[in-house]
């Protein structure tokens, strides 16, 4: 559906984005993840032929963003970091005008707009001005003008950003609803929308793409190994933490166990496989028939985050203290 | 041609839902009642004066109300015409709503005249508080109509001109004050280019007049539709609206 090569914008001094290329296919709901100022949005703008690129191409249902503008334009929907709409109009009045402007006319336009306004939750307030409405639902404003024509590619640049808890659930699970009919990029630099709305993940930093897999795999990359969290508790009496530790360290494939905590005859241990082993099962046997209770069993899959810091040269970073870190050690001090 | 009527079309609202419209509505009804006012005066004056003379003289409506206050429009219209202007394409800036506009459907050529026809509408919408003055005269005296309808068309091109000017300046910045002044200044500039050519008949001076905005009215005020000044308020337009496109295309080679 999207396909991109050798994309390059080099602004008057600075290079935006540096030779990206890939390939989004049909119904996939893509992440463009990374840190502020990393290119994500120059990438999108020039999907959505806002801009034009400087070097390298990139087509949007087989429609080049430089040679067909229009015929790509007519084929996605796109909401910018601030929602594109006038303060001074109302929301049925702003869809329609939207729809106008893609070129929907009549009946159908008028139809399309009650039902778009129904599927991002914008009926209740669609005829009050925009401008008197809160960030939550201008938000969502932005993203029903961005569905109205029912475009194959839907670019939404951080659709959840400046929206409270509830809303930004509301928010994913409409994305996650519309993929399927639409072929979606949503940028981001918050992790776990990632992880729980997108199949794929690009990752740009300073301009270069340093990765693209799937969630699942970009996570399984990052460790390569299986690692579970375990708490078990003795059945009857105490039970010491040390028995149980080298209990599992016995068990088959594992290679590192860690106690976490020990409390109230309850431990916590974390276990790691090697490589390509899965032990969980093994584990549990291995508890259950030296008649302990296993009260929690559960992977504890490298965060999306520690993969991100990873691959954006976070390292270093992460080896600073944080502020709290900080704090905390002046406190200690 | 549809989607210009549909840019046109949410420019109007947005005039007629701010307090923009009515505030410029109001303000020139006022001023041109005042001009008109006076102007009758002035012509009861004349005429009694005249009676008075022994030889009593017939004198023209035309000639002695309509044509100076067709002028004072012109003039006027040159303080209103940035306000008018000034948020087309600044607010859009200012808004992020540009960018709704560049990834539509839509020809950046439509949106240009979209937006400059609605100042014009805005514009022509204030010329009918004019014309209600002016329908006094037909009441009460008998005025020829054609020189008054060759006037309106002639505002109508000036403002065409100086609209398409303040369409183009406004897509230079996000701030519509900026945008308002310097449209006010150009306006400005482009009346005074006239003024040395009444002391000086050196060729500079004709140039510099030929270039004002009020040289090119004189024949429309007089009723007389001369293809030289039609000529110069709509290469004037295409001008402005030229720039206009240019303007936009270079925001997005260079942002």
């Amino acid at each position: 559906m999207i396909t991109v090569q050798g994309l390059t914008k080099r602004y008057a001094r600075t290079l935006a984005v540096d030779h990206i290329s890939f390939e989004v296919k049909k119904g996939q709901i893509v992440g463009f993840l990374g840190p502020n100022g990393a290119g994500k949005t120059t990438t999108m703008r020039i999907l959505t032929c806002f801009l034009p690129p400087s070097e390298g191409t990139a087509t949007v249902a087989g429609f080049d963003v430089l040679e067909q503008p229009m015929e790509v334009k007519r084929r996605i929907g796109y909401l910018p970091e601030t929602p594109p709409v006038y303060h001074e109009m109302e929301v049925q009045e702003y869809l329609t005008f939207v729809g106008k402007l893609k070129g929907m006319s009549g009946q159908s336009l008028a139809n399309r707009v009650t039902e778009v306004a129904e599927r991002c939750a914008v009926a209740d307030v669609r005829s009050k001005l925009i401008g008197k409405l809160s960030k939550g639902y201008r938000q969502r404003v932005g993203l029903a003008q961005a569905i109205i024509h029912n475009p194959d590619v839907l670019i939404l640049d951080e659709p959840t950003a400046g929206l409270d808890p509830k809303q930004i659930i509301e928010t994913r699970d409409l994305i996650r609803s519309l993929a399927g009919d639409h072929t979606i990029i949503l940028s981001t630099h918050i992790l776990p929308e990632v992880e729980q709305t997108c199949e794929q993940v690009l990752i740009i930093n300073k301009g270069k793409l340093v990765a693209t897999d799937s969630v699942h795999n970009l996570q399984a990359r990052a460790r390569g190994a299986e690692s579970v969290v375990l708490e078990v508790e003795g059945r009857n009496g105490s039970l010491d933490a040390q028995t149980i530790q080298h209990r599992l360290e016995t068990v088959n494939g594992v290679s590192r166990v860690l106690l976490k905590e020990f409390r109230d005859n309850r431990s916590v241990f974390e276990v790691e496989s090697l490589k390509d082993r899965f032990i969980r099962g093994d584990l549990a046997r291995a508890i259950v028939e030296s008649g302990w209770n296993l009260n929690e069993l559960r992977p504890s899959a490298m965060s999306l985050e520690e993969v991100f810091l990873q691959l954006t040269g976070g390292e270093k970073a992460a080896e600073e203290p944080t502020v709290e870190e900080a704090l905390v050690q002046g406190e200690i001090q | 041609m549809r989607n210009i009527w549909v840019i046109c079309q949410k420019e109007i609202n947005s005039y007629f839902v701010s307090p923009v419209a009515y505030l410029l509505l109001t303000m020139f009804a006022i001023i041109f009642g005042f001009f008109f006012w006076n102007s009758v005066q002035y012509f009861n004056a004349a005429g009694l004066q005249s009676q008075m003379s022994g030889q009593p003289m017939p004198l023209s409506v035309n000639e002695y109300v309509i044509r100076p206050l067709l002028s004072n429009i012109s003039v006027v219209g040159l303080f209103f015409i940035p306000m008018m202007t000034m948020r087309l394409f600044a607010e859009e800036k200012r808004m992020g709503t540009i960018e709704l506009l560049a990834t539509s459907p839509i020809r950046d050529i439509e949106v240009i005249i979209g937006k400059w026809l609605s100042a014009l509408v805005l514009y022509g919408v204030m010329l009918l508080f004019s014309a209600i003055n002016f329908a006094f005269l037909f009441h009460y005296g008998n005025p020829d109509w054609k020189p008054l309808a060759i006037g309106y068309l002639g505002l109508l091109l000036q403002a065409g001109g100086l609209l398409a000017i303040g369409t183009f300046i406004s897509t230079l910045t996000k701030n519509q004050i900026i945008a308002g002044a310097a449209t006010f200044g150009v306006c400005l500039l482009l009346w005074v280019l006239e003024w040395p050519s009444g002391s000086d008949s050196g060729t500079w001076a004709k140039v510099l007049a030929y270039m004002s905005v009020i040289t090119h009215f004189d024949s429309f005020s007089k009723g007389v539709l001369d293809t030289k000044d039609a000529v110069y308020y709509i290469s004037v337009i295409f001008l402005g609206l030229f720039l206009t496109s240019r303007s936009l295309e270079s925001l997005r080679w260079r942002s």
